[in-house]
């Protein structure tokens, strides 16, 4: 009995490190995305196997045209501030170019902090071995190409597809 | 923090193996750090090495993507030299304190 305790102790205090995460990303704002590409890149970094999917608003992430001009949201985001700390009038956020203005300022915080634009950033994920695949339906969906897409992305699959990549009992998924 | 002997020498190391002082660094504490971790190191490991060291004693924050854009090694190289730990096997080398940039 006693020694039972004692491995049951010891089993708990085993360290079980995460092994691969596979990371969903289903919305193509300018913050689903980096959030996505920041998580994916710090586990490859960390030497984690690493599986990034793109669906539905989040193959604007991946596609060529848009993929370095995405836009957070001015309207409908409460946690939107004026440069200073005073919140953001919601019908300011509405005016034409309002939110071109406001994303591409983002952009520039974030390059000042080392952050990579999106083409970048998704190039160091694979330069680490990471995965990066786009979700068949959406791509149907909206009409678009493997050749729209970056061409970091290794090819587009369907979510049973994506599950099969999921295996081992030390997978996380992630859906940002 | 708690002293260690690496390579003959003793050191000032962290609970996860980072040298405290860079300055108690040397090329042998390098190598013996490395086939812990299981990497043989290389001249190219060592201009990876004293490009970061160079870049911490400057006071910098290091990414990859600066090692990258270095000149001394792209991000697909330098994770060729430190398998699955680009940054972190890297500074645990070179001596430096852990990287605490996310990127």
């Amino acid at each position: 009995m006693e020694t039972k305790e004692i491995e049951k102790k010891k089993e708990i205090k085993e360290k079980k490190p995460l092994e691969k995460v596979c990371i969903i990303c289903a919305k193509g704002s300018l913050e689903d995305v980096y959030a996505t590409l920041v998580m994916a890149n710090g586990a490859v970094m960390e030497g984690i196997e690493t599986n990034v999917f793109f669906t539905f608003f989040g193959l604007d992430g991946i596609t060529k045209k848009t993929m370095n001009h995405l836009h957070t949201a001015t309207t409908g985001n409460p946690a939107m501030r004026m440069p200073g700390g005073l919140p953001f009038p919601t019908m300011l956020g509405g005016l034409p170019g309002v939110e071109t203005a406001v994303s591409g300022m983002m952009r520039k915080q974030m390059g000042e902090l080392d952050m990579p634009p999106v083409d970048e950033f998704l190039e160091m994920i694979t330069a680490g071995g990471g995965m990066i695949y786009a979700c068949k339906l959406a791509v149907d969906m909206f009409k678009l190409e493997k050749k729209d897409l970056s061409d970091e992305v290794d090819s587009i699959i369907t979510i049973g597809e994506f599950y099969e990549l999921c295996d081992g009992d030390r997978t996380q998924i992630i859906f940002t | 923090m708690s002293v260690k002997t690496i390579a003959g020498l003793e050191v000032n190391v962290s609970e996860e193996g980072y040298l405290e002082d860079m300055s108690q660094w040397n090329e042998d504490i390098a190598k013996e750090i490395a086939s812990e971790i299981g990497i043989e190191l290389t001249d190219k490991h060592f201009d990876v090495i004293n490009y970061l060291r160079e870049k911490t004693e400057a006071g910098e924050a290091l990414t990859i993507r600066k090692v990258g854009k270095s000149g001394v090694v792209d991000i697909k190289g330098l994770y060729k030299l430190f398998p699955k730990g680009p940054l972190k096997f890297s500074s645990r080398i070179a001596g430096i304190p852990k990287p605490t940039s996310c990127i």
